[in-house]
């Protein structure tokens, strides 16, 4: 096949075809390339910019960069790693992520994300910024202290006839993830608890639940984030 | 009410990509966007609330909030407060009675800040009722808040002082001067509309584009990219239709000189649109004209009706069968951001101004999903000049790499700001020699996302491989606070426009000023300064340009006036020096009406 060629990500060789990402190439080989704002089955947005590799010297998105032929990717380097735990350490000062208390802790993305890159104690100091709470919705709550703005559920959770359910608010620092509840009023629990798992961190949590999951069974418990595309090879 | 918001979807057809007109048009005629004409939108658009919430939310003169009968917008950017900023605003405030960002009870007058106007050679200004006032005094400022008071009509307050050139023509009547200084090419009144046209029709396409490519003429937006590329891109799509959009959103702060060209010269620009339609094989143009010069919007109605009248516009232009080509005005809503080139195409559709990650290109997936050419300004003039002219002559001005003119934005502390058309290749000392600059202690050189140079940099060349440049050079002199009064104002800027979707455009600009201030306050270590050299890596991973350079200000300075910063700081010790004991505990000791014991 014409369109079959190889790149190179961390000095190894992979096969790769016109039309893959780079991220899809790393997934289906073993490599992990850390993500945060993509979602299998989503149009990628990358925001988050968690997964950025460099390619041929370029930070790029894994998520969205389709590969080409002579393509040289660094991503598991000493440099990228701690350029994207400046990204996450910048989550947990810009927001206010308390996680012993948060019914996400052990399933959160952004959770296993720092203690994957060891993170003991932000670098920068705490904004304590002041966030509000959103319970108007019957089904969900929304709290705006841990939302990390990655649009995970305005991209994924629509109405049946596929309105959006969210949107953002504001630009800059002062973004926000807003609920449209004229829409939402009636969500049934499915889509509410869809709603709830695809959100990386525990800004939507389904009402009248939670803590679910004891400690020791939860996503993270026992494997980093990540450990799962390891397995594939 | 009801039937205003109807009338206002009718006149756009119900069509939901023009979201941004309705809005635009609801914002002016109330003032603000009452709950109700959102939610008619809803119904009669079928969006959800949330998404046109979105989009009002992230412009900013599209409010929830009425913003008064009389809506004052002063400009805070670095040249107004070089000009005098400050004590016009104070008078603002006290002849008014209210504190900048609010309303007054009645209603009637409403003061808020905004980003650069793009009125930096005759600063402090102030958009009122989006016309435009410039060289503020604090006795202009009474007089003003008087006539308001006395309910005096918006422009009356003007006549007496209207600008030069077409400033104070009838569709204008502005108090703009243009300021031109140096004249080369593009603003050269040696130019009859029409010209250009006449001699591509006789053409081929491919001629056209070859013409462009032999001048190697490159975007004057900032970012230099050859424009026969972009057009050869867009002109190798499927057939069908294709968009050209004219870049008039010029926001750097400091850059004025496309408000020149729309004053002066839009026969220019919008010739070199259809010029560009011809060439590529398109039949729609739209101008995104920047909300800061809607004073402009009826004049540029009317030039385009002219030209339609002439025929250098709409059907089989000029008699050529099948050459149709026509333009439309989108208005900005105010956003920095959507002057990228992707956010610009959002912005159009009635969405937030997100800039899109690249590829897929403009070029090939723009406006509405179709392939889509984007120029500035500029670019589209020097397009017609070109080709009126041939590229020889193009070619002999400038150096090898930077071909032809460019139109310089010169704001500060000079003696004669303005615009002026230079041939690229000058020094930045002949360019302050120009404009009546001494004691520089700085040239803000293509303004905050460019880069500050400093006084050994000055026999460096305005060019792509030296200095390149969208225009914005901003002057400061040796008197000048340059942390406090420049960086900090630019880096707030940044954190204010940034769109706010990539996380480090988001955060860490904003502990990019945090930390700044620290160092501005003396409360700053080595260790500051070091980091914030590094973050610059995690800077550039940001998507679009305004992310990648929104801390230029900071690192820029930092690496060319590095003493500035390190006669700020102190040595680095175990505890946190911005930790203020006495700050910390004042509320407990005014609860409790006890002083404590602090050991120096």
């Amino acid at each position: 096949m014409k369109d079959k060629f190889k790149i190179i990500i961390d000095g190894k060789e992979l096969p790769a075809r016109h039309g893959q990402t780079i991220l899809e190439i790393a997934n289906n080989n073993g490599i992990y390339i850390p993500t945060l704002c993509n979602f299998e089955g989503l149009k990628p947005q990358a925001s988050c910019r968690i997964c950025s590799v460099k390619v041929n010297g370029r930070p790029m998105t894994a998520c969205t960069t389709t590969v080409s032929p002579g393509m040289e990717i660094e991503n598991d380097t000493p440099e990228m790693n701690e350029l994207r735990k400046i990204i996450v350490e910048t989550m947990f000062v810009t927001g206010n992520h308390f996680c012993p208390s948060c019914e996400k802790s052990g399933n959160c993305e952004l959770q296993a994300l720092a203690y994957r890159f060891k993170m003991d104690v932000p670098r920068f100091p705490y904004s304590f910024s002041k966030r509000d709470i959103d319970a108007s919705n019957p089904k969900i709550m929304i709290d705006h202290n841990r939302c990390i703005k990655c649009k995970r559920c305005a991209r994924g959770i629509k109405t049946d006839d596929g309105k959006d359910l969210f949107a953002f608010k504001n630009r800059g620092e002062k973004i926000e993830i807003s609920i449209d509840n004229e829409l939402a009023k009636n969500i049934s629990d499915e889509k509410a608890q869809e709603a709830m798992d695809i959100c990386p961190v525990g800004a939507i949590i389904k009402k009248e639940r939670g803590f679910i999951d004891p400690i020791g069974t939860r996503k993270y418990d026992n494997k980093p984030i990540g450990s799962k595309v390891k397995e594939v090879q | 009410m009801r039937e205003v918001i109807n009338n206002i979807i009718s006149l756009y057809k119900s069509d939901k990509t023009r979201l941004m007109d309705m809005l635009l048009d609801i914002q002016e005629k109330f003032n603000y966007i009452p709950d109700n004409a959102i939610d008619t939108l809803v119904e009669k658009l079928d969006l959800p609330k949330v998404h046109i919430l979105e989009t009002i939310s992230f412009y900013h003169f599209l409010t929830l909030k009425n913003t008064g009968k009389y809506t004052i917008y002063l400009n805070d950017s670095v040249s107004a407060y070089m000009s005098g900023r400050k004590e016009v605003a104070e008078t603002f405030e006290k002849e008014i009675g209210i504190k900048f960002n609010s309303v007054t009870n009645d209603g009637l007058i409403g003061l808020f800040d905004t980003s650069c106007i793009g009125m930096s050679d005759q600063e402090p200004a102030a958009l009122i009722n989006n016309k435009v006032f410039t060289n503020l005094t604090i006795a202009k400022v009474k007089e003003i808040v008087k006539n308001i008071k006395d309910g005096k009509d918006i422009n009356s307050l003007m006549k007496a002082n209207l600008g030069n050139g077409k400033n104070s023509s009838k569709l204008i009547q502005s108090m703009v001067n243009n300021n031109i200084r140096v004249i080369k090419s593009i603003l050269s009144d040696e130019y009859i509309p029409g010209s250009a046209l006449m001699k591509i029709i006789e053409q081929e396409r491919d001629e056209v584009i070859n013409e462009i490519e032999n001048s190697e003429l490159r975007g004057h937006g900032g970012a230099g990219f050859p424009t026969d590329l972009k057009w050869k891109f867009t002109a190798k799509t499927p057939e069908g239709k294709r968009y050209i959009f004219c870049n008039a959103d010029e926001g750097e702060p400091g850059t004025f000189k496309d408000r020149v060209i729309l004053t002066e010269r839009p026969e220019l620009m919008f010739e070199g649109m259809a010029t560009c339609g011809y060439a590529i094989n398109s039949d729609e143009g739209v101008l995104y004209l920047r909300h800061e010069y809607k004073y402009l919007k009826k004049y540029l109605e009317n030039v385009l009706n002219k030209m339609r009248k002439r025929n250098l516009l709409g059907k089989d232009i000029l008699g050529q069968k099948g050459f149709n080509f026509d333009i439309r005005i989108q208005l900005g809503g105010g956003a920095y951001v959507c002057g990228e080139e992707t956010a610009l195409l959002e912005s159009t559709k009635g969405n937030r101004g997100e800039p899109r990650y690249k590829p897929p290109f403009p070029a090939v997936k723009g406006y509405l999903d179709k392939p889509t050419v984007i120029n500035n300004v500029e670019t589209l003039c020097s397009v017609v000049k070109i080709l009126n002219k041939g590229n020889y002559w193009f070619k002999k001005m400038g150096t090898e790499e930077s071909r032809g003119t460019k139109l310089l934005s010169i704001s500060g502390d000079c003696e004669k700001p303005g615009v002026y058309e230079i041939k690229w290749g000058i020094t930045i000392n002949e360019m302050l020699h120009m404009a009546g600059a001494e004691d520089v202690q700085a040239v803000q050189v293509s303004g905050p996302s460019g880069n500050c140079i400093s006084p050994s940099q000055f026999n460096n060349q305005i060019r792509y491989s030296d200095l390149g440049t969208g225009g914005s050079m901003v002057i400061i002199g040796k008197h000048r606070d340059l942390l406090k009064d420049v960086v900090m104002n630019y880096t707030n800027f940044f954190i204010g426009e940034s769109c706010g979707s990539c996380v480090p455009c988001r955060n860490l600009i904003v502990i990019y000023r945090n930390t700044l201030q620290k160092v501005i306050d003396g409360k700053g270590v080595q260790a500051d300064l070091d980091n914030m050299l590094e973050w610059e890596k995690v800077m550039k991973m940001n998507r679009c340009g305004l992310g990648q350079t929104s801390s230029n200000p900071i690192v820029t300075t930092l690496k060319n006036f590095p003493e500035l910063y390190e006669n700020k700081i102190i040595e680095d010790s175990d505890l946190i020096p911005t930790f203020d004991i006495s700050k910390a505990i004042q509320e407990y000791c005014d609860a409790t009406g006890r002083k404590p014991i602090i050991e120096e």
